[in-house]
């Protein structure tokens, strides 16, 4: 399916309920992340008996962020569990379920929480094919919520891509927009490896977060996927690649906008997996254009745009036109007051002055 | 030991002022935020927790408390603070974002500082009781008499930094006090579905420990049982596990639509409001309805002061946020 269509459109509040029936071609309704993500989990349980959710706050309340809506009225307690706070024991136990041949998915409420429980997800999730010899795979989905931006302070508010996308054998997928959101979950349940599913706070879709409307997209009723590892254009153009996920796609088509007055051709690619990287995309593009800017809301050092860029320089397969150049978050906690953390975060604005300095001439 | 008229008259003042504040966030915090609740907006964004009703679970225990008693609190830190001692001003001004807050902005409501009273709290969940036994074991090095308290709530009783941090604090015998604020919900998850226990002060026994259980949410309950144990911790007898029956008469946090709760349970709490039930007891106890009404005054005048210096403190600036990344100087 083509995102490029369906982001570039002013979503109407209106319609983000459900309104068409059937498959549609060109589907009518338009929903949020938070409902796509509950639509697709919805689906794969009644297709499929081992699928069952776990977290905190994911039975009565939905989610906090809006994931699990009607699930529990739909599939009961058994199969829709509010957890005690106790990561460490529901994420373990998801590790089990999943060798057991079940298909958890377990909710991290906010990212910034996985101090408590990694374990399970990188010693125990991420290497239980490995260790096994290929005998045990390990099929569940954590999703969790990431991205700052509204005053939540450093231990709510962080990204923390880099900190998974590095772990072998985990793979990490983040959608710019409900369409793919859908698709994802749904790739990601049937997956047979432990997928991290990342959702950005300011695409969720929840009222008192305040959300990019362009992250509500028209979304099929059927079952689809999109499959995990494979980037997609969003925008073609000649001159320059952005690349993107989550949130930062939304500023990438922006920063599009504006340069496209300027005669500035900007191709705007969203990973939507990241992790494994589509690097094949990657470099087709900046093959294409000679010119790559990446995009990243997380921490810059040794971050995943300091590895897009790396594979590109490596790859010997691009002779760059200018240097590379990331726009990221500073190495510094996440400060809580807004005068000092907004500033920092990536915006189109900044990501046109970055995309423009590709185009002075290098002394 | 009951706690004398002068204590009383204090964890009076201190509940009252605290409600006072909560009283004073409410509106602040919802500015920007009308007609269109948006967390990100207003001069306070982020999440915000609020105390009401748990204010005597802080003033049982702080009562006991120095300034070098180390005190490790929660997501939900107001009360705890004031009752600390932690300067006013500057926690308001933090709450606000400003460059004369306790962190210069950085850290925001729940990421209170003030070591000048040996105060922090955090946003996750039973982390700060690892640091409390780690206060605990530095004084019993020291050899002298500070205790360390850590508040929680009673879902963080279901995490393992609980049942680690108290076995750590029993092996070593080191002066600290878990206290959990049970208020019975973990957001919207009742302890009764998410906890294998009726009481959280039995799990005290598995750690070799005294639990206590306070039920009631009374002031001078919770002053008793918290003196009998930091006097303990103090004596070098080890740590303690209270367990409080508080409530939150509030949301989660400020929006949160609270439709978990049963039918009416709000109206019933805030019926028998601990504050009020206080009054009424030290007045039927003899004290002048006058003098608790003059605490009430001094407890809105020092945070109407609070917030006035927090509204007319500047703003940080973003060169700033680069700053105390990592410390400096000797330690």
């Amino acid at each position: 399916m083509n995102v490029s269509a369906s982001t570039s459109r002013v979503a109407d509040a209106k319609h983000t309920e459900s309104t068409a029936q059937g498959v549609d071609a060109v589907p009518r309704r338009r929903l949020t992340i938070a409902k796509a993500i509950s639509e697709a989990l919805t689906q794969e349980m009644d297709r499929d008996p081992r699928v069952l959710v776990m977290g905190e706050d994911i039975g009565r309340l939905g989610g906090v962020f809006g994931t699990t809506q009607g699930l529990l009225a739909r599939f009961g307690p058994e199969r829709v569990r509010d957890t005690p706070i106790s990561e460490t024991a529901f994420i373990g136990a998801a590790v089990g379920l999943a060798a057991a041949g079940m298909r958890p998915v377990v909710e991290l409420m906010f990212v910034d929480f996985f101090g408590v429980c990694m374990d399970a997800i990188y010693n125990l999730a991420a290497k239980q094919s490995y260790f096994s010899g290929g005998r045990v795979a390990c099929p569940m989905v954590l999703m969790t919520s990431v991205g700052g931006g509204y005053g939540d302070a450093g231990q709510h508010s962080q990204c923390l891509y880099a900190s998974f996308a590095h772990l072998p054998g985990l793979k990490v997928v983040i959608p710019s927009n409900s369409h793919d959101a859908k698709g994802l979950m749904i790739a990601a349940i049937r997956d047979p490896n432990p997928v991290v599913f990342m959702y950005h706070k300011a695409l969720q879709g929840m009222g008192w977060l305040g959300t990019v409307q362009r992250s509500i997209v028209p979304v099929s009723d059927s079952d689809y996927v999109v499959p995990i590892g494979k980037a997609t254009t969003v925008r073609e153009g000649r001159d320059v690649t952005v690349v993107s996920w989550g949130l930062g796609v939304h500023q990438a088509v922006e920063c599009a906008d504006i340069l496209m007055k300027e005669g500035i051709d900007v191709e705007v690619l969203d990973l939507r997996t990241l992790a494994p990287l589509d690097r094949d995309a990657i470099l087709q593009s900046v093959q294409k254009t000679g010119r790559i800017v990446v995009v990243d809301d997380d921490y810059r050092s040794c971050g995943l745009a300091a590895e897009i860029i790396a594979s590109v320089c490596e790859s010997g397969r691009v002779a760059l036109r200018a240097p590379p150049c990331r726009v990221t978050f500073p190495d510094i906690p996440v400060p809580f007051a807004p005068q000092m953390e907004r500033p920092l975060l990536p915006s189109a604005v900044k990501l046109a002055e970055a995309v423009r300095a590709q185009f002075v001439s290098q002394p | 030991m009951r706690p004398e008229r002068e204590r009383r008259l204090w964890m009076y003042s201190m509940m009252v002022k605290s409600r006072a504040y909560e009283q004073a966030i409410k509106p602040a915090y919802l500015e920007g935020k009308q007609p269109v609740f948006n967390m990100a907006n207003g001069p306070i964004p982020g999440e915000m927790h609020l105390s009401d009703g748990q204010e005597p679970c802080a003033v049982g225990v702080c009562a006991h408390l120095g300034p070098r008693d180390t005190v490790t609190a929660t997501h939900r830190p107001h009360h705890i603070a004031i009752a600390k001692g932690v300067d006013l001003r500057a926690m308001t001004a933090e709450i606000f974002g400003r460059r004369s807050g306790l962190a210069g902005g950085r850290g925001g409501h729940m990421h209170l500082f003030d070591p000048r009273v040996s105060f922090c709290c955090s946003g996750i969940i039973a982390q700060g009781m690892g640091p409390a036994v780690g206060a605990a074991l530095a004084a019993k090095l020291a050899g002298d008499a500070r205790v360390a308290v850590s508040f929680i709530g009673e879902g963080a009783a279901n995490q393992g930094a609980f049942h680690e941090a108290l076995n750590l604090a029993a092996v070593w015998s080191v002066p600290v006090v878990f206290v959990i604020e049970d208020n019975a919900y973990g957001i919207s998850v009742s302890k009764r579905e998410s906890t294998a226990v009726e009481r959280n002060a039995v799990r005290a026994h598995s750690y070799n420990m005294p639990g206590v259980f306070v039920p009631g949410n009374d002031p001078d309950a919770i002053y008793e049982a918290a003196g009998d144990a930091i006097a303990r911790a103090r004596r070098g007898e080890g740590p303690t596990l209270i367990e409080i029956e508080t409530c939150r008469l509030e949301g989660h946090f400020m929006g949160d639509a609270e439709q978990y709760r049963p039918q009416g349970e709000v109206q019933r709490l805030k019926a028998s409001d601990p504050i009020s039930r206080y009054r009424q007891q030290l007045i039927s106890d003899g004290i002048a309805a006058a003098e608790l009404d003059a605490l009430e005054q001094s407890a809105a005048r020092d945070v109407s002061d609070a917030f006035a210096f927090a509204r007319s403190a500047e703003l940080p600036t973003v060169e700033e946020a680069f700053h105390h990344v990592f410390a400096t100087g000797a330690v």
